[in-house]
């Protein structure tokens, strides 16, 4: 661990890499030996809902357009997540090169960081490495001595509305509308931004990609597991000895985060964020990987002295306020979902009702709008599944499901 | 960057829809699905929702209305599709692959009753006591899926207070259901852009700018939001309480004047089909009620027809002939005080272009308190006059303060047709058994082109079979076939049409002869007129006058502030839609072709009018006084 609480052991992600390197391999290839390689790389979203990254790019190369974007979610709003803030500020080489790899490989012209709200303090410094790339014709026009691949950044900011990290969401927001997730289908490859194919990518797929390109499908996929390729940054916090950001080959299980992280007497792990599921210690064998236990990178640690009803209530009150308020389940059923925890708090609860709530979080994951209120739920079920014994048998005067 | 939709409204709920093929004979053109195991073809692009329909399956909606375009936020019509995680908005679903939909699984059936269930639960007001009781879109989910219990629970406590500001639109937030409906006919429909919604999470509400009344913004109080409200958190401003109280003051004489649209429309309250017209039978369910005079509005449409004409001429002559650059053409209507008041905020520079006429609501109400109370011998103070109206900005209208030239407010109250028909229904009359009756004298029944006020292009089509008559010396049927001027009829969103009036022209009748020293300016000239209905085609219409475009070279052009004119008003029955619009249109171009006197200026009521009392003619001293009016430069910014 270094000071800034990076391990910087990673194979794939923090493996070596100098600006500009894959730009100027990239202006020789063609767009379907760039695809080519990503889709041999099995490479998945790593904002955490793992889409192949080869097929949005695909798709939004082979939309009919005038023009066409390359977002870059940078919103980094998940609750317990930090590692695009490590990506940006340390790495912003890996992000940015990879932008420019998405607009050669879908046609795009312009690339737009929205970056979360409260990275404002690294604004001016990632402007400043924009400039640069332009005057190394890493950006702009004639890229690399490219005739006619043009393509150029902007950084825009977004105003703290978790929601936005949803990609059609964020998009509403780039068009100045209120951050509300639109319908899909139509969906972004197709209708993006200004109604134009766009393609939105995580930061740290950006990154991936630029290993992939320089050193090869074959290679990224030799780490990780079969469908979970690559490595993945892990934002690690909560009740262990070296919190930070640690790049680890998917696949890893729990116990081995925890051991690397010093992480003792271990209750519970929430995997993925406030909109993850909630682990318990039966549970810890399980592998991070999309297959198994899946995230966008937030680990949370919980040990024996938390109390998982506070836990879920924080989760809870996060929802209710950070729902953008359009659809009937996520915007009322979070609420619902809050007041039973509450019930639990004070031990006025009949199990049959924190039944009908578990029915109504089930109902939430596949009715609501977008990604928000589809999440939502899961930590509300697996915890109050997970953690039945301790939550139910509180001994706080509880009536225990009368 | 670029980004060259700037002009765009600023829509919260956008259309992001698939292209649908023009033509769905073309291979391609139509795709095959399941529905519910059966097999079907449909055009490429239909939604699931248009897809079930057709096939004759009944998905529940409610954040969906046909005028507007797609939300997908209450969740209500949501089904499964084969190979899809999550269940599926069936609204705003466009059909591109050949699917597999199952539109009543049980994980779809309980998906709806928990939407239902969360969003009764949130629901505050009980329907008894609701404007909306048994015509609620949240009732009939609830009655449909047989809610019997609050499942979650029910908000006991009112969370907003209610909005009664404004003389048109009471806003009642703890009936809000969010389906955002309001806010898409607001800036959508109408891009009037007065509502939407702020906040986010639980405390999301639908409101105004900084959170005002809504009589301190700039609302114009067309009452589409109330029209497509499918629960009753937007509603009219209902004045019929007061209206029985002077019906039962026996010093009190009442006098009711009915607009053209109303009685096309007022027959759904009845449970009628859209389309039947119930003009006489509702004079006689008026004077059941207890109204001591009945009054048909059209008879003032005649008259705005004669005062407005004999305004234009004017206005021509001057700029044409005297070449007079003070004068502001295109003229534009001023019946409509939707349209008024949005000229007045968004294009207040364009104020003298609004015809100084006033509608045909506030004419009656200065003739009924001045020339009417005399004939009648009755003292006005003792008059309260009653308008009903398919609008909610009518009530605006009559208590703007100018409005009251006979010395009291010249019309006391502005009735809604829904307003009307639930006074009707408390008086036990069952509207369509009604004997027929004609209106009352002395201003009787008035001509088919003041019917067709109600519907858009009606205006200017009664205009047009006046001017033909006035200034070509023929008859109206001469010129189009049984005097239907068809070009500015129907429901395209802004209409263009030109009238060469030729070489032959004139005599000019007596009633207007005087009004310019000569005549012949208009030997070979065309006359240019425009019509637009709703706000957002009036917009497209002055941002083309504003660039100089060819609307600037009109001479007069019709406005309406409601989709379809005033038969689509705010005051009118719900729901109302395309397909019903259609049907209330037919109704009054029907009635009109069924009328002997189809032109105003054949009104035999507007000529004695004349005779007796407006005696310097159209556009004289009285007139001026009693039937003109002027208007105010509001602008966007109110303090």
């Amino acid at each position: 661990m270094d000071e800034n609480k990076i391990a910087r052991d990673g194979a794939v992600i923090f493996s070596e890499y100098t600006r500009g390197e894959v730009i100027k391999k990239v202006v020789e290839l063609n767009r379907d030996d760039i695809l080519f390689e990503l889709k041999e790389s099995k490479l998945k979203g790593r904002g955490g809902a793992g889409f192949p990254t080869s097929t949005k790019w695909m798709l939004t190369a082979a939309a009919k357009a005038d023009n066409k974007y390359v977002i870059c979610n940078a919103d980094e709003g998940e609750p317990g997540t930090f590692k695009d803030r490590v990506l940006l500020l340390e790495y912003p080489e890996l992000v940015f090169d990879g932008m420019v790899i998405g607009g050669y490989t879908v046609g795009a012209k312009y690339g737009i960081v929205y970056l979360r709200g409260e990275y404002e303090y690294m604004l001016k410094s990632l402007q400043d490495y924009l400039e640069a790339m332009r005057n190394e014709n890493l950006l702009g026009k004639n890229i690399c001595g490219k005739e006619g691949f043009d393509f150029d950044i902007e950084i825009r900011l977004g105003s703290g509305a978790y929601v936005c990290g949803e990609e059609t969401a964020l998009i509403e927001s780039l068009e100045g509308a209120r951050g509300e997730a639109r319908n899909r289908p139509p969906y972004p490859v197709n209708t993006g931004f200004m109604g134009r194919p766009t393609s939105v990518n995580n930061v740290e797929t950006f990154a991936s990609v630029v290993h992939i390109v320089t050193k090869g499908g074959q290679w990224f996929k030799q780490h990780g597991t079969d469908k979970s390729t690559g490595s993945k940054l892990f934002s690690v916090s909560g009740d262990c000895a070296n919190p930070g950001v640690y790049e680890l080959p998917w696949g890893t299980t729990i116990n081995e985060l925890l051991d690397k992280v010093g992480a003792v007497n271990t209750k519970a792990v929430q995997v993925g964020g406030a909109s993850g599921v909630c682990l318990s210690k039966d549970q810890f064998e399980r592998q991070l990987a999309y297959e198994d236990a899946g995230t966008g990178g937030s680990i949370m640690i919980f040990n024996e002295s938390r109390d998982m009803v506070h836990v879920l209530k924080n989760f809870m009150e996060f929802f209710v306020e950070e729902s953008c308020g359009q659809c009937t389940p996520c915007r009322i059923g979070n609420v619902k979902l809050l007041e039973g925890v509450e019930m639990i708090e004070k031990g006025e609860y009949t199990f049959r009702y924190i039944n009908q709530l578990k029915e109504l979080g089930a109902t939430m994951q596949v009715a609501s709008k977008c990604g928000l209120g589809q999440s939502s739920p899961n930590s509300f079920i697996s915890i109050l599944e997970n953690f039945k014994e301790e939550i139910f048998n509180n001994g706080n005067g509880g009536t225990n499901g009368k | 960057m670029e980004n060259k939709d700037t002009q765009r409204a600023p829509v919260s709920q956008k259309p992001h829809s698939v292209d649908k093929p023009a033509d769905t004979t073309t291979i391609g053109g139509t795709i095959s699905i399941e529905i519910n195991n059966e097999k079907h073809t449909v055009p490429l692009g239909t939604t699931i929702l248009d897809a079930c329909k057709m096939t004759g399956i009944h998905v529940p909606t409610l954040c969906h209305h046909d005028d507007l375009c797609i939300a997908g936020v209450c969740r209500v019509c949501m089904v499964e599709v084969e190979g899809m995680r999550t269940l599926q908005a069936s609204c705003a679903f466009p059909i591109t692959s050949p699917i597999k939909i199952h539109t009543s699984t049980p994980m779809v059936r309980k998906a709806r009753r928990h939407v239902i269930d969360l969003m009764l639960s949130e629901h505050h007001g009980e329907c008894y006591s609701c404007v909306r009781n048994n015509n609620c879109e949240l009732q009939s989910l609830a009655n449909e899926y047989g809610v019997d219990k609050y499942t979650f629970g029910h908000v006991e406590k009112s969370r907003f207070e209610i909005d009664n500001s404004s003389f048109s639109v009471i806003r009642d937030m703890d009936k809000c259901v969010l389906c955002k409906r309001c806010v898409r006919t607001c800036i959508d429909l109408q891009e009037v852009g007065v509502l939407e919604s702020v906040d986010r999470g639980d405390k999301t509400h639908i409101s105004t700018f900084m959170e005002k009344d809504l009589a301190d913004v700039i609302c114009i109080n067309c009452g589409q939001c109330i029209n497509r409200c499918p629960t009753g958190a937007l509603h009219a401003n209902d004045p019929s309480d007061d209206i029985w109280n002077a019906i039962d003051d026996p010093k009190k004489h009442v006098v009711i004047q009915t607009a053209p649209s109303p009685r096309a429309a007022i027959g759904e309250e009845f449970g009628l089909e859209a389309g039947h017209s119930m003009t006489q039978e509702l004079n006689t369910a008026l004077r059941r009620i207890g109204f001591n005079a009945v009054f048909d509005t059209n008879f003032t449409a005649d008259l705005t027809i004669i005062e407005e004409g004999t305004e234009l001429i004017i206005r021509l002559f001057k700029a044409l002939v005297e070449k007079d650059e003070t004068v502001a053409l295109p003229q534009f209507t001023s019946c409509s005080p939707g349209w008024v008041k949005y000229l007045e905020h968004y294009y207040p520079e364009y104020v003298d272009n609004l015809s100084s006429a006033k509608s045909p609501q506030q004419m009656f109400g200065a003739l009924i308190k001045t020339f009417y109370a005399e004939k009648a011998g009755i003292d006005p103070k003792d008059m309260i006059s009653v308008a009903v109206m398919p609008c909610s900005a009518k009530k605006f209208e009559c208590n703007r303060p100018e409005m009251a030239d006979s010395g009291y407010q010249d019309v006391d109250y502005g009735l809604t047709t829904r307003e009307l028909a639930k006074m009707i229904k408390e008086a036990g009359i069952n509207l369509p058994e009604m004997p027929k009756t004609h209106f009352d004298n002395p201003f009787g029944d008035a001509s088919g082109a003041g019917l067709i006020f109600g519907a858009t292009g009606g205006v200017m089509e009664a205009a047009i079979r006046t001017i033909v008559e006035f200034v070509l010396g023929k008859k109206a049927e001469d010129v189009f076939e049984k005097a239907n001027v068809i070009p500015v009829r129907g429901f395209e969103g802004v209409k263009y049409y030109e009238i060469p009036l030729g070489d032959q022209f004139g005599p000019v009748p007596a009633l207007i002869q005087h009004l310019v020293p000569n005549w012949d300016w208009l030997a070979g000239a065309t006359l240019k007129v425009a019509v637009a209905h709703g706000t957002a085609n009036a917009k497209k219409i002055m941002e083309d006058i504003k660039a100089g475009g060819k609307f600037s070279e009109c001479h007069f052009i019709e406005f309406m502030a409601c989709p379809g004119g005033c038969l689509g008003g705010g005051g009118q029955p719900i729901p109302t839609n395309e397909e019903i619009r259609k049907k209330r249109a037919q109704a009054i171009y029907a009635e009109d072709e069924s009328l002997e006197l189809r032109k105003s200026h054949d009104n035999p009521h507007v000529v004695k009018l004349y005779e007796e009392y407006l005696t310097e003619g159209p556009c004289g001293h009285l007139s001026h006084k009693l039937l003109h009016t002027h208007y105010t430069k509001r602008g966007k910014y109110i303090a």
